[in-house]
Protein backbone atom coordinates (compact mmCIF):
# COMPACT_ATOMS: atom_id res chain seq x y z
CA UNK A 1 0.00 0.00 0.00
CA UNK A 2 1.23 3.40 -0.54
CA UNK A 3 1.57 6.21 1.93
CA UNK A 4 -1.98 7.07 2.50
CA UNK A 5 -0.51 10.24 4.54
CA UNK A 6 -0.30 11.27 1.26
CA UNK A 7 -3.41 11.40 0.41
CA UNK A 8 -5.88 14.27 0.76
CA UNK A 9 -9.58 13.92 2.51
CA UNK A 10 -11.92 13.00 -0.85
CA UNK A 11 -9.33 10.63 -1.53
CA UNK A 12 -9.13 9.20 1.83
CA UNK A 13 -12.99 9.35 2.37
CA UNK A 14 -13.29 7.23 -1.15
CA UNK A 15 -10.37 4.97 -0.24
CA UNK A 16 -12.48 4.22 2.92
CA UNK A 17 -15.34 3.78 1.28
CA UNK A 18 -14.36 1.59 -1.62
CA UNK A 19 -12.11 -0.97 0.92
CA UNK A 20 -8.84 0.23 -0.65
CA UNK A 21 -7.82 0.88 3.14
CA UNK A 22 -8.87 1.07 6.13
CA UNK A 23 -9.63 3.82 8.46
CA UNK A 24 -7.44 2.34 11.00
CA UNK A 25 -5.13 2.06 8.69
CA UNK A 26 -5.30 5.74 7.90
CA UNK A 27 -5.04 6.65 11.24
CA UNK A 28 -2.18 4.77 12.57
CA UNK A 29 0.31 6.33 9.48
CA UNK A 30 -1.03 9.64 10.22
CA UNK A 31 -0.76 9.55 14.40
CA UNK A 32 2.63 8.21 13.13
CA UNK A 33 3.48 11.08 11.15
CA UNK A 34 2.36 13.58 14.38
CA UNK A 35 3.86 12.46 16.82
CA UNK A 36 7.54 12.32 14.25
CA UNK A 37 7.27 15.56 13.49
CA UNK A 38 7.46 17.58 17.09
CA UNK A 39 10.64 19.87 16.22
CA UNK A 40 7.49 21.21 14.05
CA UNK A 41 5.48 22.20 17.40
CA UNK A 42 2.62 21.88 15.07
CA UNK A 43 0.73 20.26 18.21
CA UNK A 44 -0.32 21.61 21.46
CA UNK A 45 -1.74 18.53 22.75
CA UNK A 46 -1.95 14.58 20.37
CA UNK A 47 -5.28 12.52 20.66
CA UNK A 48 -4.60 9.43 18.95
CA UNK A 49 -7.15 7.76 20.39
CA UNK A 50 -9.44 10.08 19.33
CA UNK A 51 -8.82 9.37 15.72
CA UNK A 52 -8.50 5.54 16.70
CA UNK A 53 -12.15 5.88 18.36
CA UNK A 54 -13.16 7.51 14.61
CA UNK A 55 -11.71 4.85 12.59
CA UNK A 56 -12.90 2.08 14.79
CA UNK A 57 -16.54 3.53 13.92
CA UNK A 58 -16.02 3.71 10.26
CA UNK A 59 -14.52 0.19 9.60
CA UNK A 60 -17.67 -1.15 11.62
CA UNK A 61 -20.11 0.34 9.99
CA UNK A 62 -18.19 -0.05 6.39
CA UNK A 63 -18.11 -4.19 8.00
CA UNK A 64 -21.60 -4.10 9.01
CA UNK A 65 -22.62 -2.70 5.20
CA UNK A 66 -23.71 0.79 6.31
CA UNK A 67 -23.73 3.90 4.09
CA UNK A 68 -20.65 5.86 5.78
CA UNK A 69 -21.27 9.58 7.05
CA UNK A 70 -19.60 12.12 4.71
CA UNK A 71 -15.75 12.39 6.38
CA UNK A 72 -15.96 8.56 7.99
CA UNK A 73 -12.28 7.26 9.49
CA UNK A 74 -10.96 10.60 8.53
CA UNK A 75 -8.16 12.11 10.90
CA UNK A 76 -7.94 16.24 10.50
CA UNK A 77 -6.34 18.52 13.11
CA UNK A 78 -7.98 20.86 15.03
CA UNK A 79 -6.87 24.67 16.41
CA UNK A 80 -6.78 24.86 19.44
CA UNK A 81 -9.40 27.66 19.51
CA UNK A 82 -12.14 25.07 19.17
CA UNK A 83 -13.23 23.75 22.22
CA UNK A 84 -13.32 20.22 22.53
CA UNK A 85 -15.02 18.02 25.57
CA UNK A 86 -12.80 16.63 28.04
CA UNK A 87 -9.54 17.52 25.85
CA UNK A 88 -7.28 20.71 27.09
CA UNK A 89 -8.49 24.37 25.02
CA UNK A 90 -5.87 27.05 25.98
CA UNK A 91 -5.83 29.24 22.68
CA UNK A 92 -1.84 28.67 22.70
CA UNK A 93 -2.36 30.77 26.38
CA UNK A 94 -0.89 30.29 29.66
CA UNK A 95 -4.18 31.67 30.69
CA UNK A 96 -6.05 28.40 29.66
CA UNK A 97 -3.40 26.03 30.69
CA UNK A 98 -5.05 23.35 31.79
CA UNK A 99 -8.49 24.47 30.28
CA UNK A 100 -10.95 21.22 29.64
CA UNK A 101 -13.77 22.51 28.24
CA UNK A 102 -17.15 20.56 29.29
CA UNK A 103 -18.84 21.20 26.00
CA UNK A 104 -17.65 20.92 22.41
CA UNK A 105 -17.58 23.75 20.12
CA UNK A 106 -20.52 23.54 17.72
CA UNK A 107 -17.75 23.23 14.75
CA UNK A 108 -16.00 20.62 15.74
CA UNK A 109 -18.87 18.82 16.54
CA UNK A 110 -20.16 18.81 13.38
CA UNK A 111 -16.84 17.41 12.31
CA UNK A 112 -17.34 14.23 14.29
CA UNK A 113 -21.00 14.28 13.19
CA UNK A 114 -19.94 13.81 9.93
CA UNK A 115 -17.28 10.92 11.12
CA UNK A 116 -14.05 12.68 11.46
CA UNK A 117 -11.74 11.87 14.06
CA UNK A 118 -8.90 13.94 15.79
CA UNK A 119 -5.42 14.07 15.82
CA UNK A 120 -4.64 17.02 17.89
CA UNK A 121 -4.86 20.41 18.99
CA UNK A 122 -2.83 22.54 16.56
CA UNK A 123 -0.77 25.23 18.15
CA UNK A 124 -1.87 29.17 17.29
CA UNK A 125 -1.08 32.39 17.78
CA UNK A 126 -2.23 33.43 21.44
CA UNK A 127 -5.83 33.79 21.26
CA UNK A 128 -5.27 33.68 17.02
CA UNK A 129 -3.34 37.47 17.56
CA UNK A 130 -0.82 37.42 15.20
CA UNK A 131 0.49 36.95 11.94
CA UNK A 132 3.64 34.54 12.28
CA UNK A 133 2.60 32.10 14.86
CA UNK A 134 5.25 33.56 17.46
CA UNK A 135 3.29 34.47 20.05
CA UNK A 136 1.98 31.14 20.94
CA UNK A 137 2.49 30.27 25.19
CA UNK A 138 3.81 27.23 23.50
CA UNK A 139 6.48 28.01 21.73
CA UNK A 140 6.72 28.78 17.88
CA UNK A 141 5.46 26.50 15.23
CA UNK A 142 8.71 26.06 12.51
CA UNK A 143 7.08 26.01 8.84
CA UNK A 144 7.88 23.34 7.40
CA UNK A 145 9.47 25.27 4.23
CA UNK A 146 13.00 26.27 3.99
CA UNK A 147 14.61 28.63 1.91
CA UNK A 148 16.64 26.95 -1.15
CA UNK A 149 19.55 29.73 -0.11
CA UNK A 150 20.95 26.48 2.07
CA UNK A 151 20.88 28.87 5.23
CA UNK A 152 17.66 26.61 7.37
CA UNK A 153 16.66 29.91 8.78
CA UNK A 154 13.54 28.68 10.64
CA UNK A 155 10.39 30.32 8.39
CA UNK A 156 6.87 31.49 9.72
CA UNK A 157 4.22 29.35 8.67
CA UNK A 158 1.85 32.04 8.96
CA UNK A 159 -0.83 32.88 11.53
CA UNK A 160 -2.50 33.15 13.49
CA UNK A 161 -3.27 29.57 12.00
CA UNK A 162 0.56 28.68 12.21
CA UNK A 163 0.10 24.86 13.49
CA UNK A 164 -2.53 24.19 10.99
CA UNK A 165 -0.64 25.31 7.93
CA UNK A 166 2.33 23.76 9.24
CA UNK A 167 0.54 20.61 9.54
CA UNK A 168 -1.19 20.39 6.58
CA UNK A 169 2.06 20.85 4.06
CA UNK A 170 3.92 18.67 5.98
CA UNK A 171 1.68 16.11 5.31
CA UNK A 172 0.94 15.20 9.40
CA UNK A 173 -2.57 15.90 8.57
CA UNK A 174 -5.13 16.01 5.46
CA UNK A 175 -6.93 19.07 6.87
CA UNK A 176 -7.42 20.95 9.62
CA UNK A 177 -9.38 23.53 11.22
CA UNK A 178 -8.28 27.27 10.43
CA UNK A 179 -10.69 30.49 12.02
CA UNK A 180 -10.15 33.94 10.28
CA UNK A 181 -10.38 37.27 12.13
CA UNK A 182 -8.21 39.21 9.21
CA UNK A 183 -6.28 36.57 7.45
CA UNK A 184 -5.43 33.91 9.90
CA UNK A 185 -6.91 30.85 7.38
CA UNK A 186 -5.81 32.56 4.22
CA UNK A 187 -2.25 34.25 5.22
CA UNK A 188 -0.95 30.95 6.43
CA UNK A 189 -2.07 28.70 3.39
CA UNK A 190 -0.41 31.42 1.14
CA UNK A 191 3.05 31.20 3.71
CA UNK A 192 3.02 26.91 3.22
CA UNK A 193 1.48 26.08 -0.03
CA UNK A 194 -1.83 24.51 0.74
CA UNK A 195 -5.57 26.18 0.59
CA UNK A 196 -8.19 27.86 2.68
CA UNK A 197 -11.40 29.69 2.90
CA UNK A 198 -12.90 32.10 4.93
CA UNK A 199 -16.82 31.44 4.37
CA UNK A 200 -19.74 34.70 4.28
CA UNK A 201 -19.26 35.90 8.00
CA UNK A 202 -21.97 33.61 9.70
CA UNK A 203 -21.64 30.73 8.17
CA UNK A 204 -19.83 29.01 10.77
CA UNK A 205 -20.99 28.87 13.97
CA UNK A 206 -19.06 30.69 16.88
CA UNK A 207 -20.03 28.87 20.07
CA UNK A 208 -17.80 27.20 21.82
CA UNK A 209 -14.97 29.00 19.58
CA UNK A 210 -12.34 31.22 22.17
CA UNK A 211 -13.36 34.41 20.91
CA UNK A 212 -10.96 37.27 19.81
CA UNK A 213 -13.16 39.92 17.82
CA UNK A 214 -16.27 38.67 17.16
CA UNK A 215 -17.87 40.70 14.56
CA UNK A 216 -15.00 39.31 12.27
CA UNK A 217 -14.09 35.72 13.89
CA UNK A 218 -15.39 33.14 11.42
CA UNK A 219 -13.74 29.45 11.15
CA UNK A 220 -13.21 27.85 8.01
CA UNK A 221 -11.52 24.73 6.88
CA UNK A 222 -7.83 24.15 5.80
CA UNK A 223 -6.49 21.30 3.40
CA UNK A 224 -4.37 20.80 0.22
CA UNK A 225 -6.65 21.54 -2.23
CA UNK A 226 -10.15 23.04 -3.01
CA UNK A 227 -11.98 20.09 -3.20
CA UNK A 228 -10.95 18.86 0.28
CA UNK A 229 -11.76 22.67 1.54
CA UNK A 230 -15.07 22.39 -0.10
CA UNK A 231 -16.26 19.34 1.28
CA UNK A 232 -14.78 20.20 4.90
CA UNK A 233 -16.72 23.20 4.84
CA UNK A 234 -19.56 21.81 4.20
CA UNK A 235 -18.99 19.20 7.34
CA UNK A 236 -18.65 22.89 9.50
CA UNK A 237 -21.23 25.08 8.04
CA UNK A 238 -24.92 25.13 9.17
CA UNK A 239 -27.24 27.59 11.12
CA UNK A 240 -26.45 27.11 14.49
CA UNK A 241 -29.44 28.56 17.48
CA UNK A 242 -26.49 28.74 20.27
CA UNK A 243 -24.61 31.67 17.98
CA UNK A 244 -27.24 34.92 17.08
CA UNK A 245 -25.04 35.37 14.32
CA UNK A 246 -25.53 32.11 12.69
CA UNK A 247 -27.13 32.37 9.51
CA UNK A 248 -30.32 30.56 8.92
CA UNK A 249 -29.57 28.96 5.05
CA UNK A 250 -29.27 25.37 4.12
CA UNK A 251 -25.96 24.61 3.88
CA UNK A 252 -25.00 24.29 -0.17
CA UNK A 253 -23.43 21.31 -1.72
CA UNK A 254 -20.18 23.17 -2.48
CA UNK A 255 -18.30 19.80 -3.67
CA UNK A 256 -21.17 18.67 -5.90
CA UNK A 257 -21.08 22.17 -7.34
CA UNK A 258 -17.56 22.68 -8.33
CA UNK A 259 -16.34 23.79 -11.59
CA UNK A 260 -13.39 24.89 -12.59
CA UNK A 261 -15.29 26.96 -16.37
CA UNK A 262 -15.97 30.25 -15.53
CA UNK A 263 -16.97 31.45 -18.90
CA UNK A 264 -19.58 34.17 -18.07
CA UNK A 265 -17.66 35.20 -15.12
CA UNK A 266 -16.13 38.48 -14.77
CA UNK A 267 -13.11 38.63 -12.54
CA UNK A 268 -12.53 42.57 -10.81
CA UNK A 269 -8.79 43.59 -10.39
CA UNK A 270 -8.57 46.03 -7.60
CA UNK A 271 -6.08 48.35 -8.37
CA UNK A 272 -5.24 50.18 -4.93
CA UNK A 273 -4.22 46.20 -3.94
CA UNK A 274 -0.84 47.01 -6.13
CA UNK A 275 0.83 48.52 -2.75
CA UNK A 276 4.09 50.02 -2.90
CA UNK A 277 6.84 47.95 -2.18
CA UNK A 278 5.45 44.79 -3.08
CA UNK A 279 7.83 42.51 -4.62
CA UNK A 280 7.88 41.82 -8.45
CA UNK A 281 7.39 38.19 -7.65
CA UNK A 282 4.20 38.64 -6.46
CA UNK A 283 3.28 40.80 -9.28
CA UNK A 284 4.14 38.73 -11.82
CA UNK A 285 1.71 35.88 -9.66
CA UNK A 286 -0.91 38.26 -9.64
CA UNK A 287 -0.24 38.66 -13.50
CA UNK A 288 -0.39 34.81 -14.05
CA UNK A 289 -3.73 34.07 -12.18
CA UNK A 290 -5.61 36.98 -13.91
CA UNK A 291 -4.61 34.87 -17.11
CA UNK A 292 -5.14 31.62 -15.51
CA UNK A 293 -8.61 33.02 -15.23
CA UNK A 294 -8.70 34.07 -18.61
CA UNK A 295 -7.71 30.55 -19.70
CA UNK A 296 -10.70 29.35 -17.62
CA UNK A 297 -13.30 31.71 -19.78
CA UNK A 298 -13.28 34.31 -17.42
CA UNK A 299 -13.80 37.99 -18.53
CA UNK A 300 -11.26 40.41 -16.50
CA UNK A 301 -12.19 43.79 -15.39
CA UNK A 302 -10.97 46.60 -13.38
CA UNK A 303 -12.02 47.95 -10.30
CA UNK A 304 -11.66 50.44 -7.75
CA UNK A 305 -11.85 49.70 -3.85
CA UNK A 306 -10.92 53.18 -2.96
CA UNK A 307 -11.33 52.74 1.05
CA UNK A 308 -8.81 49.72 0.94
CA UNK A 309 -5.75 51.84 2.53
CA UNK A 310 -7.95 52.65 5.61
CA UNK A 311 -9.08 49.01 6.11
CA UNK A 312 -6.08 47.92 8.08
CA UNK A 313 -6.40 51.22 10.66
CA UNK A 314 -9.84 50.41 10.76
CA UNK A 315 -9.68 46.54 11.75
CA UNK A 316 -6.31 47.80 14.48
CA UNK A 317 -9.07 49.83 16.08
CA UNK A 318 -12.40 47.48 16.15
CA UNK A 319 -10.33 44.06 16.64
CA UNK A 320 -8.57 45.25 19.74
CA UNK A 321 -11.54 46.94 21.00
CA UNK A 322 -13.67 43.57 20.66
CA UNK A 323 -10.68 41.68 22.26
CA UNK A 324 -10.54 43.85 25.36
CA UNK A 325 -14.19 43.09 25.44
CA UNK A 326 -13.91 39.57 25.17
CA UNK A 327 -11.34 38.93 26.81
CA UNK A 328 -12.32 40.78 30.12
CA UNK A 329 -13.85 37.18 30.74
CA UNK A 330 -10.39 35.93 31.94
CA UNK A 331 -10.56 36.96 35.73
CA UNK A 332 -9.22 33.67 37.66
CA UNK A 333 -12.45 32.99 39.08
CA UNK A 334 -14.91 30.97 36.82
CA UNK A 335 -11.43 28.95 34.57
CA UNK A 336 -8.25 29.25 33.86
CA UNK A 337 -5.08 30.19 35.62
CA UNK A 338 -5.04 32.45 38.74
CA UNK A 339 -2.45 34.74 40.44
CA UNK A 340 -3.08 35.26 43.85
CA UNK A 341 -0.08 37.03 45.57
CA UNK A 342 0.29 37.29 49.35
CA UNK A 343 -2.21 39.45 51.00
CA UNK A 344 -3.77 40.19 47.63
CA UNK A 345 -7.63 41.53 47.51
CA UNK A 346 -9.82 40.61 44.61
CA UNK A 347 -8.99 43.32 42.00
CA UNK A 348 -4.90 42.79 42.81
CA UNK A 349 -6.04 38.92 41.93
CA UNK A 350 -7.46 39.93 38.57
CA UNK A 351 -5.02 42.15 37.56
CA UNK A 352 -2.08 39.90 38.78
CA UNK A 353 -4.07 36.79 36.45
CA UNK A 354 -4.33 38.86 33.47
CA UNK A 355 -0.58 39.79 33.94
CA UNK A 356 0.83 36.64 33.88
CA UNK A 357 -1.79 34.96 31.36
CA UNK A 358 -1.74 37.08 29.00
CA UNK A 359 1.44 37.08 26.34
CA UNK A 360 2.98 40.75 25.67
CA UNK A 361 0.94 41.17 22.05
CA UNK A 362 -2.52 40.02 23.64
CA UNK A 363 -1.58 43.04 26.43
CA UNK A 364 -0.84 45.34 24.09
CA UNK A 365 -3.85 44.54 22.18
CA UNK A 366 -6.45 44.90 25.44
CA UNK A 367 -4.47 47.91 26.12
CA UNK A 368 -5.13 49.56 22.46
CA UNK A 369 -8.70 48.16 22.30
CA UNK A 370 -9.15 49.39 26.31
CA UNK A 371 -7.85 53.25 25.12
CA UNK A 372 -10.05 53.50 21.98
CA UNK A 373 -13.15 52.33 23.61
CA UNK A 374 -12.43 55.10 27.08
CA UNK A 375 -14.33 57.61 28.16
CA UNK A 376 -13.48 60.67 25.41
CA UNK A 377 -11.89 59.06 22.45
CA UNK A 378 -14.50 56.44 21.61
CA UNK A 379 -15.78 58.36 19.09
CA UNK A 380 -13.01 59.43 17.24
CA UNK A 381 -11.78 55.81 17.48
CA UNK A 382 -14.50 53.14 17.70
CA UNK A 383 -17.22 54.72 15.99
CA UNK A 384 -15.16 56.48 13.37
CA UNK A 385 -14.00 52.70 12.49
CA UNK A 386 -16.96 51.27 12.19
CA UNK A 387 -18.67 54.03 10.13
CA UNK A 388 -14.60 53.94 7.80
CA UNK A 389 -15.81 49.59 8.19
CA UNK A 390 -19.02 50.89 6.08
CA UNK A 391 -17.51 52.21 3.68
CA UNK A 392 -15.20 49.48 2.92
CA UNK A 393 -18.03 47.09 2.62
CA UNK A 394 -19.89 49.97 0.19
CA UNK A 395 -16.76 49.33 -1.95
CA UNK A 396 -17.14 45.98 -2.15
CA UNK A 397 -21.02 46.22 -2.98
CA UNK A 398 -20.36 48.92 -5.83
CA UNK A 399 -17.47 46.65 -7.13
CA UNK A 400 -20.05 43.97 -7.61
CA UNK A 401 -21.75 45.87 -10.08
CA UNK A 402 -18.91 45.20 -12.62
CA UNK A 403 -17.57 41.89 -11.59
CA UNK A 404 -18.49 38.48 -9.70
CA UNK A 405 -15.15 37.75 -7.87
CA UNK A 406 -12.09 39.91 -7.31
CA UNK A 407 -8.39 38.37 -7.99
CA UNK A 408 -5.68 39.71 -5.48
CA UNK A 409 -2.21 38.52 -3.98
CA UNK A 410 -3.31 36.49 -0.40
CA UNK A 411 0.25 38.09 1.36
CA UNK A 412 2.15 41.28 0.28
CA UNK A 413 5.54 38.57 0.37
CA UNK A 414 6.20 34.72 0.74
CA UNK A 415 6.93 33.68 4.28
CA UNK A 416 9.38 35.46 6.33
CA UNK A 417 11.93 34.35 9.22
CA UNK A 418 10.67 34.12 12.94
CA UNK A 419 11.74 36.93 14.53
CA UNK A 420 12.64 39.22 11.35
CA UNK A 421 9.21 41.49 12.29
CA UNK A 422 8.13 39.98 16.12
CA UNK A 423 10.63 43.52 17.32
CA UNK A 424 7.32 45.53 15.07
CA UNK A 425 4.37 45.29 15.85
CA UNK A 426 3.51 47.47 12.67
CA UNK A 427 5.60 45.47 10.80
CA UNK A 428 3.46 42.65 11.22
CA UNK A 429 0.28 43.97 10.94
CA UNK A 430 0.96 45.43 7.53
CA UNK A 431 1.15 41.56 6.52
CA UNK A 432 -2.89 41.17 6.55
CA UNK A 433 -3.15 44.50 4.28
CA UNK A 434 -4.61 42.22 1.30
CA UNK A 435 -7.15 39.93 3.85
CA UNK A 436 -8.35 42.19 6.58
CA UNK A 437 -10.81 44.01 3.96
CA UNK A 438 -12.92 41.20 3.14
CA UNK A 439 -12.89 40.23 6.91
CA UNK A 440 -14.20 43.59 7.71
CA UNK A 441 -16.93 43.63 4.92
CA UNK A 442 -17.71 39.55 6.28
CA UNK A 443 -17.71 38.19 2.42
CA UNK A 444 -16.20 34.97 1.54
CA UNK A 445 -12.08 34.67 0.43
CA UNK A 446 -9.78 31.96 -0.17
CA UNK A 447 -6.03 31.82 -0.68
CA UNK A 448 -4.72 29.22 -3.28
CA UNK A 449 -0.98 28.53 -4.43
CA UNK A 450 0.11 29.69 -6.75
CA UNK A 451 3.38 29.48 -7.38
CA UNK A 452 6.73 29.84 -5.73
CA UNK A 453 9.27 32.39 -5.37
CA UNK A 454 12.88 32.64 -6.28
CA UNK A 455 13.70 30.81 -2.77
CA UNK A 456 11.65 28.15 -3.47
CA UNK A 457 8.75 29.42 -0.84
CA UNK A 458 4.98 29.07 -2.25
CA UNK A 459 3.26 32.29 -2.66
CA UNK A 460 -0.84 32.32 -2.65
CA UNK A 461 -3.36 33.90 -4.55
CA UNK A 462 -7.05 35.04 -3.02
CA UNK A 463 -10.40 35.20 -4.71
CA UNK A 464 -12.89 37.10 -2.57
CA UNK A 465 -16.45 36.57 -3.50
CA UNK A 466 -19.93 38.09 -3.07
CA UNK A 467 -21.69 37.36 0.37
CA UNK A 468 -22.82 33.61 0.30
CA UNK A 469 -21.15 33.01 -3.02
CA UNK A 470 -18.72 30.29 -1.53
CA UNK A 471 -19.18 28.20 -4.55
CA UNK A 472 -17.96 31.31 -6.76
CA UNK A 473 -14.83 31.72 -4.82
CA UNK A 474 -14.08 27.80 -4.57
CA UNK A 475 -14.57 27.22 -8.52
CA UNK A 476 -12.59 30.28 -9.06
CA UNK A 477 -9.89 28.43 -6.72
CA UNK A 478 -10.41 25.24 -8.67
CA UNK A 479 -9.71 26.82 -11.95
CA UNK A 480 -6.18 28.27 -10.90
CA UNK A 481 -5.62 25.00 -9.44
CA UNK A 482 -6.08 23.34 -12.16
CA UNK A 483 -4.22 25.69 -14.03
CA UNK A 484 -1.21 26.48 -11.49
CA UNK A 485 -0.32 22.63 -11.03
CA UNK A 486 1.43 22.90 -7.85
CA UNK A 487 2.76 20.23 -6.54
CA UNK A 488 5.52 21.71 -4.50
CA UNK A 489 6.03 20.28 -1.23
CA UNK A 490 8.50 20.84 1.52
CA UNK A 491 11.58 18.63 1.98
CA UNK A 492 11.68 16.97 4.82
CA UNK A 493 14.15 17.65 7.56
CA UNK A 494 11.94 17.12 10.51
CA UNK B 1 -3.88 61.86 20.26
CA UNK B 2 -0.47 60.00 22.34
CA UNK B 3 -0.10 58.16 25.55
CA UNK B 4 2.30 58.91 28.06
CA UNK B 5 3.23 56.66 31.12
CA UNK B 6 0.32 58.06 33.52
CA UNK B 7 -2.54 57.22 30.91
CA UNK B 8 -1.05 53.73 29.83
CA UNK B 9 -0.94 53.27 33.79
CA UNK B 10 -4.65 54.33 33.84
CA UNK B 11 -5.24 52.18 30.37
CA UNK B 12 -4.04 49.13 32.42
CA UNK B 13 -5.58 49.54 35.07
CA UNK B 14 -9.17 50.14 33.64
CA UNK B 15 -7.63 46.96 31.53
CA UNK B 16 -7.13 45.01 35.28
CA UNK B 17 -3.54 44.19 33.96
CA UNK B 18 -0.93 44.96 36.32
CA UNK B 19 2.10 46.41 35.01
CA UNK B 20 5.58 47.82 36.29
CA UNK B 21 6.67 51.28 35.97
CA UNK B 22 9.48 50.13 33.49
CA UNK B 23 6.48 47.87 31.39
CA UNK B 24 4.68 51.11 30.80
CA UNK B 25 7.30 53.67 30.08
CA UNK B 26 8.43 50.87 27.55
CA UNK B 27 4.67 50.51 26.00
CA UNK B 28 4.87 54.09 25.90
CA UNK B 29 6.62 54.48 22.40
CA UNK B 30 5.01 51.02 21.42
CA UNK B 31 1.51 52.22 21.72
CA UNK B 32 2.18 55.88 20.40
CA UNK B 33 3.79 53.89 16.82
CA UNK B 34 0.15 52.31 17.09
CA UNK B 35 -1.81 54.87 17.75
CA UNK B 36 -0.20 57.46 15.64
CA UNK B 37 -0.57 55.18 12.92
CA UNK B 38 -4.39 54.59 13.14
CA UNK B 39 -4.93 58.01 13.45
CA UNK B 40 -4.69 58.57 9.33
CA UNK B 41 -8.40 57.36 9.50
CA UNK B 42 -9.26 60.97 10.77
CA UNK B 43 -8.74 61.96 6.92
CA UNK B 44 -12.13 59.71 6.04
CA UNK B 45 -15.10 61.93 5.42
CA UNK B 46 -17.79 59.76 7.09
CA UNK B 47 -20.17 63.01 8.06
CA UNK B 48 -22.91 61.24 5.97
CA UNK B 49 -22.03 57.62 6.80
CA UNK B 50 -23.83 55.25 9.51
CA UNK B 51 -21.28 53.44 11.55
CA UNK B 52 -21.58 49.03 10.61
CA UNK B 53 -23.73 47.04 13.08
CA UNK B 54 -24.36 44.32 11.26
CA UNK B 55 -21.73 42.78 8.06
CA UNK B 56 -24.24 40.50 6.93
CA UNK B 57 -27.91 41.44 7.05
CA UNK B 58 -29.43 39.50 9.47
CA UNK B 59 -32.38 39.68 12.45
CA UNK B 60 -32.31 38.39 15.88
CA UNK B 61 -34.22 35.31 16.77
CA UNK B 62 -36.41 34.96 19.12
CA UNK B 63 -37.21 31.88 20.75
CA UNK B 64 -39.98 30.36 23.07
CA UNK B 65 -39.67 31.76 26.70
CA UNK B 66 -38.50 28.76 28.14
CA UNK B 67 -36.07 27.53 30.05
CA UNK B 68 -33.41 25.09 27.99
CA UNK B 69 -30.18 24.88 30.15
CA UNK B 70 -28.87 24.43 33.43
CA UNK B 71 -28.67 22.19 35.65
CA UNK B 72 -24.71 21.68 35.47
CA UNK B 73 -23.45 22.99 38.56
CA UNK B 74 -21.02 20.77 38.86
CA UNK B 75 -19.56 21.14 35.00
CA UNK B 76 -19.90 24.88 35.37
CA UNK B 77 -17.30 24.68 38.45
CA UNK B 78 -15.15 22.24 36.99
CA UNK B 79 -12.69 24.01 35.16
CA UNK B 80 -12.51 26.57 38.53
CA UNK B 81 -8.97 27.60 39.98
CA UNK B 82 -11.21 27.24 43.65
CA UNK B 83 -14.20 26.54 44.65
CA UNK B 84 -15.74 25.62 47.84
CA UNK B 85 -19.51 24.37 48.31
CA UNK B 86 -21.00 24.33 44.73
CA UNK B 87 -19.41 28.48 44.69
CA UNK B 88 -16.33 29.97 43.02
CA UNK B 89 -14.34 31.20 45.52
CA UNK B 90 -12.35 34.39 45.75
CA UNK B 91 -10.42 36.39 48.31
CA UNK B 92 -12.19 38.56 50.77
CA UNK B 93 -13.92 41.08 49.08
CA UNK B 94 -15.80 43.09 52.33
CA UNK B 95 -13.37 43.20 55.21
Amino acid sequence: MSDVTNLGVAALRDGIRSGEFSAKEVADAFIVKVSAAKQLNAFIVETPEHALAAAREADAARAAGEVLKPLAGVPIGMKDLFCTKGVQTTAASHMLEGFKPVYESTVSQKLWDAGAGMLGKLNLDQFAMGSSNETSYFGNVISPWRRRDGGNAPLAPGGSSGGSSAAISARLVPAATGTDTGGSIRQPAAFTGISGIKPTYGRCSRWGVVAFASSLDQAGPMARDVRDCAIMLEAMAGFDAKDATSLKLDVPKWEQGLSGDLRGKKIGIPKEYRVDGMPSEIEALWQQGIDWLKDAGAEIVEVSLPHTQYALPAYYIIAPAEASSNLARYDGVRYGQRELPDGANLQDMYAATRAAGFGPEVQRRILIGTYVLSAGFYDAYYTQAQKVRTLIARDFERAWLDCDLLLTPTAPSAAFALGEKSADPLAMYLNDVFTVPSSLAGIPAMSVPGGLDKAGLPLGLQIIGKPLDEQGVLNAGLAIEQRAGFTARPEQWW
Amino acid sequence: MSVDTATVKKVASLARIAISDGDAERLVPELNNILGWIEQLGEVDTSSVQPMTAVIPNTLRLRDDVVNDGDMRDDVLANAPAGEHGFFTVPKVIE
